[in-house]
């Protein structure tokens, strides 16, 4: 414990005198110069005369206030329920903890420094600038170039919430082991090591960006980092002693997915950024993916195991928001289609088929659903990426099968980052804190043991 | 006085507990357990993982009876909860030192 707490008061310590030293020697630098984001952006990659000058369109704003107000729900409670409800009843309370510690954890790092060297200045492809540490320069009247038509306060914001579902998506994988310390220290190491380069690179403007990757909300930034991170994870912390599926309130889980499906709104059409027709295609796109994909899975689990499950229901209409997340502002609705579809089956055959036999315990299918959902998604925007939807995107049936190899690369980037720093980061929370609980306390539950609490008080 | 403890298969309850009140037995307790004999566990599938599921679902109903309705009793409570297949359940019979009524203090089968 005191470990901990001298490690925490360190890292902050360390971060709070970078900033404070870097506005002494670098004044705040004005907003940075216009590059076309082929997602997440107003801007369209098409050649054009100087852009007008950022102005605030009030449409604009009060439709990201309300987005970012909805992918936060996605995490409190939307997440927390889903994962909870999931859980044995004896970690119900740790594991719905996770999610609100997370959040709030990522929201004060986010402000800090997060936002700036996700979204800062270019620097060499790979990082942003330290020029917006504790935002500074970001003030009531500013625009970021990435978001030309709402004040940048909003932008922070909403790129906070992405954050920090991200973060709180990897501990599905985790639950019922790990000790409440790690699971800290390791959201404060993932965000900062994992999440923020990235962000960077897909939509900060970094390499990836560069490259001319697709991901319109998060299919590689959200999904496949948080869900490699989830394997390898879970890899390392190893089984549970019972590693059996034993929900403590499914009503529960029902309720957190459809919060999930509610906020996902905000997540897939709010990276328009803008209130305007391509958030509309967004929306009807998510909603459709995540229908089909409830549908696909229901008739996939009724096929292979006689009964169709409520959270197969539920399972199968994440994965099809999952897989439509990259996608959501590039393809067209027969796209939505397919990709729904699909993300009905296969993730439910890495979750049914696959995960039993190679063993590894992903307690509540977190890089089942999320992992393999965003690499499917992410691999099927390169197909189905429609320029008579978004400019800025050309898959291979409209004559660009280039864009598949940029989504391939993009998603093994991904894939190998997250899965080398990941191993890295618990290796450290290991040799600090240590990462499980103790024997005994996982049998008892880590609600008693971690928080001295009970869920259900009978 | 004999304390009778059955283990009867959950669905099977109403009807015993109708037809003991119909033979005049008017006071039961009964818990919700767990529990295997010979019809032991089977495997089940959730999520794409097999689950050995050893305990099943049961009823525990106890009852406390004057000597004179013994066979009465357990024949009723044979003749409802069978239904012929492994996992019907047993009976067991114990005998009783005392019963004492709370509310006012009557012992022996008065207060039964």
């Amino acid at each position: 414990m005191k470990r901990f707490i001298v490690l925490t008061v360190l890292i902050l310590t360390f971060i709070s005198g970078f900033a404070f030293a870097e506005e002494a020697v670098n004044p705040p630098a004005p907003s940075s110069t216009e590059q076309a984001m082929p997602a997440q952006s107003s801007t369209a990659l098409v050649a054009a005369p100087a852009a007008p000058a950022p102005r605030i369109d009030t449409g604009d704003t009060a439709w990201m206030i309300v987005a970012t107000a909805f992918v936060m729900l996605m995490t409190l409670p939307g997440l927390a329920l889903f994962y909870g409800g999931l859980a044995k009843r004896k970690d119900t309370l740790n594991t719905m903890a996770m999610s609100f510690v997370t959040y709030c954890i990522v929201s004060l790092l986010w402000v800090m420094y997060g936002f700036s060297f996700s979204f800062g200045t270019d620097v060499g492809g790979i990082i942003g600038s330290a020029e917006k540490l504790f935002l500074s320069g970001v003030g009531v009247n500013s625009i970021n170039d990435l978001a030309k038509t709402i004040p940048e306060y909003i932008f922070v914001v909403y790129q906070l919430t992405f954050a920090a579902i991200t973060v709180a998506l990897a501990s599905g994988a985790y639950i019922e082991r790990m000790k409440f310390s790690a699971w800290v220290i390791f959201s404060v190491l993932w965000m900062t090591l994992v999440y923020v380069p990235v962000a960077h690179w897909v939509w900060g403007g970094g390499f990836l960006a560069k490259l001319g990757a697709l991901d319109f909300a998060g299919g590689t930034v959200v999904h496949i980092n948080a869900g490699v991170a989830a394997l390898i994870g879970a890899l390392v912390l190893g089984k549970r002693k019972e590693a059996s599926l034993k929900p403590s309130n499914l009503t529960l889980v029902i309720t957190g997915a459809g919060l999930l499906w509610f906020g996902w709104f905000g997540f897939n059409a709010g990276s328009a950024l803008a209130a305007n027709g391509l958030a509309g295609a967004a929306f009807i796109n998510t909603n459709t993916a995540a229908a089909l994909a409830a549908i696909s899975w229901m008739f996939t689990e009724w096929v292979h195991t006689k009964k169709p499950t409520v959270l197969g229901l539920a399972s199968g209409a994440v994965a099809g928001l999952v897989a439509i997340t990259p996608a959501a502002g590039f393809v067209n609705i027969k796209g939505a289609m397919v990709i729904g579809i699909l993300a009905g089956i296969i993730p439910y055959f890495a979750v049914a088929t696959i995960k039993p036999k190679l063993g590894y315990d992903d307690s509540l299918d977190a890089f089942g659903i999320h992992g393999v959902g965003g690499m499917l998604g992410a691999i099927l925007t390169g197909i189905f990426a429609d320029p008579a939807i978004n400019e800025a995107g050309k898959g291979l049936l409209y004559g660009n099968p280039g864009q598949l190899l940029t989504q391939l690369i993009a998603v093994v980037v991904t894939i190998g980052y997250s899965a080398v720093v990941t191993l890295i980061i618990f290796m450290l929370v290991k040799a600090f804190v240590g990462l499980r609980v103790e024997k005994d306390h996982e049998i008892t539950g880590l609600d008693e043991s971690q928080h001295g609490e009970k869920a259900y008080n009978l | 006085m004999k304390k009778i403890e059955a283990i009867i298969k959950p669905f099977k309850l109403d009807e015993v507990k109708d037809a003991l009140n119909s033979i005049g037995i008017h006071g039961m307790t009964i818990t919700e357990v767990k529990g295997f004999g010979r019809q032991k566990g089977h495997v089940e599938v959730y999520r794409g993982t097999e689950y050995e599921v050893t305990f099943l679902p049961k009823i525990k109903l106890e009852v406390v009876i004057p000597d004179s309705m013994i066979d009465k009793v357990i024949s009723t409570i044979i003749e409802k909860a069978k239904t012929g297949n492994i996992g019907d359940g047993k009976i067991f019979l114990y005998s009783l030192e005392d019963v004492i009524r709370i509310r006012t203090g009557d012992k022996g089968e008065a207060a039964i």
